[in-house]
């Protein structure tokens, strides 16, 4: 491939996340310190110029491949970055294949709006510039992980989103709940960043025992020979094949599905997969742009994007998949109930991003090599959740803006206040609910049908309901926001949002009506592309779902009669009460690491070192005062006392002498 | 007189110069030790370009040896009667040991830009330390390398007595008796080896000739590892480490922490590893065993300190414990992340303790719990602080992610003298430390940095001052740029790593799969 004629984007695919990262610098070191509005500007322009170079991108690798062809991966630039030891090395550089460039087309789109978007919302908030700096670091290590050719080069900028998530979440530093749920997203997060560690270091060890045996067949990756890491190594039929066939096995698992297993452990606590989901909701803290883009459209998806990167691994092992699979549908059905009953507009958002993610994850896990329709659903999932997430996160922005507060029940009567946001989130709220023919209804009819199509029926019949939940919901606090009267001081004066704010809004509209056209099976795909069609047998249930859901939603949120919902949240009692506490998981966290960890094993190891171990230091001192305390005795300076010492010692050597002569 | 000599005899002749200007005019005397190490770090520039000149065409070669090769060697015949030499050189992990140094004492320098009380003695001491510690990288004859050793560590029992802060009589008396014993062990070994080799001769690079007997091995390369790992915080005998820490001035903690403790990893594997190779087969596995306890039992330790200086140096027990669990696992991704963390972990314990003596410059506390909110006073100090502590849980784009994934790997891979499924149950355990990490750093900068200023009189404090920036500086793009460049450090101490492993093999080229 390297002998490709390529054009002069693809050559240089590097700029990309280049560009976010030289802005991150400038305007973090020289820009901010001079003055805040101009490092917005220059911030905002960087990721609008690394998104033109993306759209420019894609036009061209998608115009390499003829109709059918298979697309293959594109590796135009690459240097040894970390030398382990001698066929141990690791490359940072840009990988260009048809995932990469779909999330390299998603980022810096909904990047470059949220940052317009922020120009307006976080204007004249105290730490504008730091703002806009942690944005475009955030910007850069997402796009450095979107083209990682390896998995060390993932790892490193999984991290990196990991700790600008964090930065972000905890931007308003000084609020406590702020902080305390950035400190709680990065350490759930680094949990599961562990198994991935582990993961990482185990396919490194037994790619390194395969590689000597494997190497001469294998191609050269970015123009040198391929290493262990690369994802090009790991996911290489032959590799695979050996790494299927090694005997060694760990409780009975294999060492494949362990490793991929470990890897998902990772994926599972980025992509906010029970149970660790716990940080997401908790991450809604940080300012609503800031989830809009991360904890909505792009970090959390890493996930997904990291179990499809490897998917030909996962698939091999098959087990693991099938792990994917149900965690990924328990997850689904999950947050949707919860979802139902919080009253924080971001958090019923949050929680319904962690049910599609949960779709997503399920449509990779019933793909298999032979059927990977799944693989593809799955990625058009991602591509067109990406769209109307970003767009229902800002446009609960703009009515968090103009109500200043979180709570759903402070809104009430805004449709006419705030006409386009209302038409914009009503679009993006239609298009979540599955209504044909917005972006959702496309996506979530391929994940169903790929779920029937391997007959996992139960995933099938889940993925349904959570259809219909998903869309009364939404719709729930569509109509208490937007219908009805204005519930609160604050609602009855809100006026629509700026300029800044509601161009992003549009435009994101704009592709949520739009997305689900785009023909994904054609662009991406494993192994060979296919044309998608809508399946209506699969299609008209879904609908009739998505209805039900929407007209329960109306008739106790939209009808204006409050009574009906009071009356069941009555009858339910205590499963309403439970469901609305998240099923008490954050009590359990928090038992386990106040109550158990910090109790009984920090606490303990401190006082163990003062006391035992720095005792036993002090004791050999203490003794060693005593010895020679002892000891000084005997020098009295009196002849007499000498002379008993002599006289009893020389009695005492001499009847040893004859005891042991005798 | 060469380049590695004057190394390690500017800083003394800084000192004596020092020693020739007035006391009442301290301004003068932090002047010029700023201008002695600033010119210090500049003399070391060039040799490390030197160095890479003379030894980056042999380095193919050097991989293959089963000796190390010096450059810049000097040497001349001290006691001629004993087989003693002054015999200085250096290799890459020497050259890698010397920079860090470098950086420390001069950011050490800066960081003390307001030490008041008795400053011309105080210079005076940590210089004449520091020239000590080049002394110990730079020399290859054991008996130059002792007696720098203590010129080393002596001086730290006047510093901390001195200058120190709460029980600073006991915690002075206390590190400088364990580091004691700790020196005689060593003193053991090296006496030991001298006399089994028969070469009448402590030149370390005749001394690694020749196999010792199995029984010596066996039991002298103990004696040296405990003797050195005393230095280098191993359980059990760390425990003069939080104490001393705490006590210490902010400088002397600084290049304690930083290089000091760096002595330890740097003489277990230069001189226990690389001479009784045998030895060490036999004792790897328990000393991967104490350091993972090390490496666990000094994170959990550190969750619940309520004093700044104590939460370091908890971390400092956790992060040197890669260090020798590095230096234990006996394979090349082992030793290598070990001087990489040496070099890590001085950087960065380095920038922790100026911040908290800064920080402590202010808020006259080290009390977590009495701080909150101290971001907003003090911008700079937070952004450092948080650096450093992102540094320390292992963050990529830092040089701590570098040295820790040599490590894990380099435990994972094992070696062919250990049970490889103890080598991995150790390594899987020493990687959750990342995850302890992540909650005391978090927990501790959250408390301190974050939430609202609950003491009104910390509003106005002010933050760092050019000095303090300069310093804190300093540390801040050293640890950046080898997390992001880390090829410039791996190309300088893999030739000269390779030795000790092919020793262990005893044959070239040691990459050998297990």
């Amino acid at each position: 491939m390297e002998h490709m004629d390529l054009s002069f984007v693809l050559k240089n695919v590097w700029l990309i996340p280049a560009l976010p990262f030289i802005s991150f610098l400038i305007v973090g070191l020289f820009i901010r310190p001079v003055s805040e509005k101009a490092a917005g500007i220059v911030a905002t322009a960087s990721v609008f110029a690394a998104a033109v170079l993306a759209y420019m991108v894609a036009w061209d690798y998608f115009h390499l491949f003829g109709h059918g062809q298979e697309k293959l991966a594109l590796i135009p630039w690459s240097i040894e970055w970390l030398r382990f030891q001698e066929n141990m090395s690791v490359n940072v550089g840009v990988m260009v294949d048809p995932i990469s460039v779909m999330l390299m087309v998603v980022v810096t789109t909904v990047s470059s709006l949220v940052h317009l978007y922020s120009t307006g919302y976080m204007h004249g908030e105290k730490g504008y510039g730091r703002y806009f700096t942690w944005l475009n670091l955030f910007t850069f290590s997402m796009l450095g992980l979107v083209v990682a050719p390896n998995i060390l080069q993932m790892y490193v900028f999984w991290e990196l989103v990991g700790a600008s998530s964090f930065l972000l979440i905890g931007f308003y530093f000084e609020k406590p709940s702020a902080v305390a749920a950035s400190k709680k997203a990065f350490i759930v997060t680094r949990f599961a960043d562990l198994g991935f560690l582990l993961g990482v270091m185990l396919l490194g060890y037994y790619g390194y025992q395969l590689y000597p045996s494997l190497a001469a067949s294998l191609p050269p990756v970015g123009g040198r020979p391929m290493q262990p890491f690369d994802f090009a190594y790991l996911t290489h039929p032959a590799v695979l094949e050996s790494f299927s066939n090694l005997g060694a096995s760990f409780l009975g698992v294999s060492i494949l599905t362990l490793s991929v297993l470990l890897v998902y452990m990772g994926a599972a606590g980025k992509s906010a997969m029970f149970p660790l989901h716990i940080w997401l909701p908790d991450a809604m803290e940080g300012p609503t742009p800031v989830s809009a883009l991360i904890h909505a459209a792009t970090m959390v998806v890493a996930g997904v994007y990291l179990v499809a990167r490897m998917f030909g691994v996962f698939a091999t092992s098959g087990d693991a998949l099938l792990v994917v699979a149900y965690i990924g549908a328990f997850t689904s059905i999950f947050a949707a109930v919860i979802g139902c009953t919080q009253d924080d507009i971001k958090r019923v958002l949050a929680f319904s991003t962690l049910s599609q993610l949960g779709y997503m994850m399920f449509a990779l896990g019933v793909a298999t090599i032979a059927e990977p329709l799944g693989y593809t659903a799955s990625m058009f999932h991602l591509f067109t959740h990406a769209f109307f997430k970003a767009l229902l996160f800002l446009g609960a922005g703009a009515l968090i803006h103009a109500v200043h507060s979180n709570e759903i029940w402070d809104m009430g009567g805004l449709a006419k206040k705030m006409p386009i946001t209302h038409i914009t989130v009503l679009i993006a709220t239609l298009a979540i609910a599955g209504v044909y023919p917005l972006a959702g209804f496309f996506s979530k009819d391929e994940i169903l049908a790929a779920a029937l199509a391997t007959g996992h029926t139960g995933i099938f019949a889940l993925g349904l309901t959570v259809a219909g939940i998903t869309a009364f919901y939404m719709f729930r606090i569509y109509f208490v926001a937007f219908w009805g009267k204005p519930r609160s001081e604050n609602a009855e004066h809100a006026h629509e949002a700026s300029p800044a704010m509601l161009i992003p809004l549009i435009i994101l509209a704009v592709f949520s009506l739009f997305a689900g056209w785009v023909p994904m099976g054609e662009f991406v795909s494993f192994g060979p592309g296919h044309a998608g069609h809508i399946n209506w047998a699969i299609a008209a249930p879904s609908l009739v779902v998505a209805a039900i859901g929407i007209s329960t939603a109306w008739f106790l949120y939209g009808s204006g009669n409050d009574a009906r919902v009071t009356a069941i949240t009555n009858a339910l009692g205590g499963v309403y009460t439970t469901i609305k506490q998240k099923f008490y998981f954050d009590e359990i966290y928090l038992f386990v690491t106040r109550k158990v960890i910090f109790r009984f094993v920090a606490t303990p190891i401190a006082w163990f070192d003062r006391h035992v171990v720095d005792g036993g230091v002090n004791l050999t001192g203490l003794a060693t005062r005593a010895a020679a305390m002892a000891t000084s005795r005997l020098q009295t300076g009196q002849v007499q006392t000498y002379g008993v010492w002599f006289l009893a010692g020389s009695i005492a050597a001499m009847i040893l002498l004859w005891a042991v002569l005798v | 007189m060469g380049l590695l000599s004057w190394l390690i005899l500017l800083p003394f002749l800084t000192a004596v110069a020092v020693m020739m200007v007035p006391a009442e005019r301290w301004k003068m005397i932090r002047w010029i030790s700023a201008a002695g190490t600033g010119l210090h770090l500049i003399l070391t520039a060039i040799t490390t370009y030197r160095y890479w000149q003379l030894a980056s065409p042999e380095m193919a070669e050097m991989k293959t040896s089963l000796l190390t090769k010096l450059y810049l060697v000097e040497k001349f015949d001290w006691f001629p009667s004993l087989g003693i030499q002054y015999l200085v050189g250096t290799d890459g992990i020497s050259m890698l040991m010397v920079i860090l140094t470098s950086i420390i004492i001069f950011a050490g320098v800066m960081a003390s830009w307001n030490v008041a009380e008795r400053t011309k003695e105080f210079f005076v001491l940590l210089l004449t330390l520091v020239t000590g510690v080049f002394g110990v990288f730079l020399s290859f004859d054991l008996f130059l390398f002792f007696m720098f050793y203590e010129v080393a560590v002596l001086p730290m029992y006047l510093l901390i007595g001195i200058w120190g802060t709460g029980p600073k009589e006991y915690s002075a008396m206390k590190l400088t008796l364990m580091l004691l014993v700790g020196s005689a062990f060593i003193l053991v070994g090296f006496l030991a080896i001298y006399h089994t080799s028969g070469l009448h001769t402590f030149d370390l690079t005749q001394l690694a000739t020749i196999k010792y007997p199995a029984d010596l091995q066996y039991w002298a390369f103990p004696a040296l590892f405990i003797g050195f790992g005393v230095l280098g915080a191993l359980y059990p005998f760390h425990t003069w480490s939080p104490d001393g820490h705490a006590s210490a001035p902010t400088a002397v903690s600084m290049l304690h922490a930083g290089v000091l403790m760096k002595l330890g990893g740097y003489g277990a594997l230069r001189i226990a590893v690389y001479l009784l190779p045998d030895g060490a087969k036999d004792w790897g596995l328990f000393f991967m065993v104490l350091t993972t306890i090390n490496i666990l039992y000094g994170s959990f330790g550190a969750i619940m300190q309520k004093d700044l200086k104590y939460f370091t140096a908890y971390s400092s027990v956790s992060h040197c414990g890669f260090v020798l669990f590095g230096v234990a696992a006996l394979n090349l991704m082992g030793f290598k992340g070990a001087v990489l963390q040496m070099f890590s972990h001085g950087v960065m314990t380095g920038l922790f303790f100026a911040l908290i003596g800064m920080v402590y410059g202010r808020t006259h506390t080290r009390v977590i719990s009495e701080m909150g909110g101290l971001a907003k006073v003090m911008p700079w100090l937070a952004v450092s602080f948080y650096i450093a502590g992102l540094a320390s849980l292992g963050l990529p784009g830092f040089s701590g992610f570098i040295a820790e994934s040599h490590v894990f790997l380099g435990g994972f891979f094992g070696n062919p003298w250990a049970n490889s499924t103890a080598t991995r149950v150790l390594t899987v355990l020493a990687t959750m430390s990342i995850v302890v990490t992540a909650v005391y750093v978090l927990r501790g900068l959250a408390r301190v940095f974050q939430g609202p200023v609950e003491d009104h009189h910390f509003l106005e404090l002010t933050d760092a001052t050019f000095t303090e920036r300069v310093s804190t500086g300093v540390l801040v793009a050293t640890l950046a740029f080898a997390g992001i460049m880390p090829w410039f450090l791996i190309d300088l101490i893999e030739a000269s790593i390779m030795p000790i492993v092919n020793r262990l093999h005893e044959t070239g080229g040691s990459f050998a799969m297990y």
